[in-house]
């Protein structure tokens, strides 16, 4: 076995560039600051009036604004600062010119109520149809939307931006996304297609209708008050998870590029996993088997025994049914080495980032391994009886971490699994 | 486990093909419409804008529970029943050991929006009468609760896991044309390279939505007025949206011979980039670079393309493909209209269609672009330029 290979002949995959943004802030200092502080970036939504809702706080990040107001382009914009970050660390390529694919979890796209509205307005009657509005649609005065509001239109910005190589591609597996994008890099080096993938999860979709959609199927939590205390993962009093924006960005190359150019190497993408579960469009197979299998064919990716994994990022949403699935699985797959494993869940601090969580988690993971400090999952007043995690409750724990599993979960079956070290295993 | 950095790629079959569109369902179906010149386009229900209508189907063959066709919308639908298809062509329908570890990669739009949810609030804000929770109470109070979920991108894949048990892995690329090139490149690349056996690849459209012609109208894309076919369009430059849904089982030589199935064709390369189309001329040589990535062999040869009818993409890629006059071409949209993530797979199965049959279905194009092509095909290139961005190839090959 050639040192840059994996203990499959595979090439190793590193990580030498990572960026960050969440409602906590900008960058991986101000995040691990608060991360490990235990503060909370929920809050009170004052983006837009809240009457009406039955879920008014949310992991707004508001430091951030872009005009036109849309998701679209605050989800761009973040993902571009993070992107940025991540690219001045790895100190890779030349400026607009990063030498590998660019691999997007983004939310899906579709035009959004202030320029519907906008639009209604235009007609000039106040009873309308949708013959009225294609009326009024052409002619170029509103050219600017149809590129806003493709699916592809933050993936071909950033591609330019950054300069990514061939097409760039922009996936969705609803909450999974971000780590999604993280295992096609992954894959693309691995077959030797590529030394360096730029991945990269985005969300910047708390609006209106975005909330509406999750309270209506009952996802999210309803405890408004203090907006802070609302995302409990773990805890016998959580009602649902919070939502969030934000962006995580890595670069990935392989061991071999990266040693070769004498970058740093921040850690390892050792082992990438997914199941698809057929139970349900928005439930989880009561036997656990998709999450159960796909944690076990990570493990196997990876070349590692349970025993190995000494920290779980978990996906903990803090949903009541998520956070007791993830248990029982998770126990199934650890067994008794289970109690040793301490377990933490970022969403009690940063709420969830859908499309982009996947990719926020492996950076803190990484932060995590950096620093042998775990975050907290903070508001563990009442610990749910039937949870036995060793959960890091409210404070950050000292610990020796070499392996950290971190879980994605979402809608539609998605189930995606990632593990990373600190050196290759 | 064992991926070695550089193997030998390993063939890639298409054993798989399932197609409903406009012209009906099923291979037998599409091929007497293409060998017949059928072209089926509604020009009335959202006048002066054309669309190409499914043809009728009977869901209930492939989704046979009413409640799973209830928390679909149509696309979900149409690519839920064209999987099902494709399974059925591949012979896996049901076998629960090979659809448990098959990988799938779908590329999706987004579903149809409540049109009367959004018109009741669009033209309440037109007379002023929106308060600042307005918007929030009648999302609340009217949208459909699990509307979002026949809504969600992901969920086509979602719905095909559920109905026909497709679950290894499930993925969804996003990026209108693109996206459905960058799926079979995906999974060409991960069955190449032996980090996958067997991969479903596919995606679905609905285009008889009001909702799509003003997202499309924003930027002058719609055919309006008439039909014509594709190459006819200079004066008035479009696409006309068609309703099709159309997956493929991609599978290894050496998976698909050991359970004894038989290949439509061999998927050999797909190629794919994204021009900085601000520059004129960038589509032209985008296509122009990718052309020797594919290995064509000879100066002559057939190509189907999914070009649009839109400007200024279907003018370069014209000027593309008069570089390569040896090659019959064939556009999909004159028969089946645009269909989005659906173009390039419904360009790989009528390529593999084509050569399983061992002939190319003729031109259907009064502007005598497209000629006659007797000799049996070997190759056949598809070719997918996206109406705003994204760009890609793909080279088909007779099994020998």
């Amino acid at each position: 076995m050639s040192a840059p290979s994996d203990k499959f002949g595979r090439p190793i995959v590193v990580v030498t560039g990572m960026g960050v943004v969440t409602s906590l802030g900008a960058g991986k200092e101000d995040n691990w600051r608060k991360l490990t502080a235990g503060e909370s970036g929920i809050r009170t939504v004052t983006r837009f009036p809240i009457e009406g809702l039955k879920s008014t706080m949310a992991g707004t990040v508001d430091f951030v604004t872009v005009d036109p107001v849309t998701s679209t382009g605050l989800t761009e914009r973040l993902a571009e600062m993070a992107t940025e970050e991540a690219l001045a660390q790895a100190a890779i390529g030349a400026k607009a010119d990063f030498p590998g694919p660019l691999f997007l979890a983004v939310a899906p796209v579709e035009v959004e109520w202030p320029q519907r509205l906008e639009l209604g307005r235009a007609i000039g009657k106040t009873e309308f149809g949708y013959d009225d509005m294609l009326r009024v649609s052409g002619g170029g005065r509103f050219a600017a939307y149809h590129h806003r509001f493709m699916f592809g239109s933050v993936a071909s910005h950033l591609a330019e931006a950054f300069g990514t190589k061939g097409s760039p591609i922009s996936l969705s597996t609803a909450c999974a996304s971000g780590a999604t994008a993280i295992q096609l890099g992954v894959e693309a080096i691995r077959r030797g297609e590529a030394d360096a993938a730029l991945c990269v999860g985005t969300d910047g979709s708390v609006n209106p209708e975005a909330l509406v959609r999750f309270s209506l199927l009952s996802a999210l939590s309803t405890q408004n008050d203090p907006p802070q205390a609302a995302s409990k993962p773990f805890s016998k009093n959580r009602d649902g998870f919070v939502m969030a924006e934000g962006a995580g960005a890595m670069v990935l190359e392989s061991y071999e590029s990266a040693i070769g150019r004498g970058a740093k190497i921040l850690g390892v993408v050792a082992g990438c996993g997914e199941l698809t579960d057929s139970f349900h469009r928005t439930r989880s197979s009561p036997d656990g088997k998709p999450i159960i299998g796909c944690m076990r064919k990570t493990l196997a990716d990876a070349g590692l025994a349970p025993e190995q994994i000494d920290h779980i990022n978990a996906h903990g949403t803090s949903t009541p049914e998520n956070d007791k699935m993830e248990y029982n699985t998770t126990a199934v797959v650890f067994g008794e080495h289970l109690p040793k494993i301490p377990v933490s869940s970022n969403k009690s601090m940063v709420g969830h980032t859908i499309s982009a969580a996947g990719a926020v988690e492996a950076v803190f993971s990484l932060l995590t391994l950096e620093h042998q400090r775990i975050p907290p999952t903070i508001n563990y007043e009442i610990p749910d009886p039937a949870i036995l995690f060793d959960v890091v409750g409210n404070k950050a724990r000292d610990a020796k971490v070499t392996a950290v599993m971190s879980n994605s979960f979402g809608f539609g079956g998605q189930n995606a699994s990632l593990i990373l070290t600190r050196e290759p295993v | 486990m064992t991926e070695p950095k550089s193997p030998p790629a390993r063939e890639v079959w298409i054993t798989g093909i399932g197609i409903v569109s406009s012209l009906g369902e099923g291979l037998d179906a599409h091929w007497d419409a293409l060998n017949a010149k059928k072209i089926h386009v509604d020009d009335k229900r959202f006048a002066p804008y054309i669309v190409h209508p499914l043809a009728p189907v009977t869901f209930d063959a492939q989704i046979p529970k009413k409640g799973d066709q209830r928390q679909m919308e149509a696309w979900q639908r149409i690519g839920t029943y064209a999987a099902g298809l494709a399974l059925d062509s591949a012979g896996v329908k049901g076998n629960k050991e090979i659809l448990g570890r098959m990988d799938m990669i779908v590329a999706a739009g987004g579903g149809e929006r409540d049109l009367a949810v959004d018109l009741a609030i669009m033209t309440a804000d037109a007379k002023g009468n929106s308060s600042p929770g307005f918007l929030n109470e009648r999302l609340m109070n009217d949208l459909r609760p699990t509307l979002f979920l026949a809504q969600l991108s992901n969920l086509l894949a979602g719905n095909i896991a559920i109905v026909h048990g497709v679950c290894g892995t499930s993925r969804t690329f996003m990026g209108e044309e693109a996206a459905s090139i960058d799926a079979a490149r995906i999974a060409l690349a991960r069955i190449e390279s032996g980090q996958s056996e067997i991969a479903l690849v596919g995606a679905a459209h609905n285009g008889e939505r009001s909702d799509l012609l003003v997202l499309y109208e924003f930027g002058d894309f719609n055919l309006k007025e008439k039909y014509a076919p594709v190459w006819q369009r200079e004066g008035t430059s479009g696409f006309a949206l068609g309703s099709a849904g159309c997956f493929l089982v991609l599978e290894s030589r050496e998976h698909a011979e050991a359970r004894g199935a038989k290949p439509y064709a061999k998927l050999t390369k797909v190629v794919a980039d994204l021009a900085q189309r601000k520059q004129p001329g960038a589509v032209t040589k985008s296509l122009e670079a990718l052309w020797p990535k594919l290995g064509v062999a000879g100066d002559s040869g057939n190509l189907i393309t999914g070009a649009t009818g839109a400007e200024p993409v279907t003018s370069e890629e014209k000027a593309f493909l008069r570089q390569h006059p040896g090659f019959a071409v064939r556009a999909t949209g004159t028969m089946f209209g645009h269909t989005l993530e659906t173009q390039f797979p419904l360009g790989l199965a009528l390529a593999a269609l084509s050569l399983s049959r061992g002939a190319l279905f003729p031109p259907n194009d009064p502007s005598g672009f497209e000629v006659e092509k007797a000799d049996h095909p070997d190759q056949i290139v598809v070719v997918g330029a996206g109406h705003w961005q994204g760009e890609g190839m793909a080279l088909v090959e007779a099994v020998k």
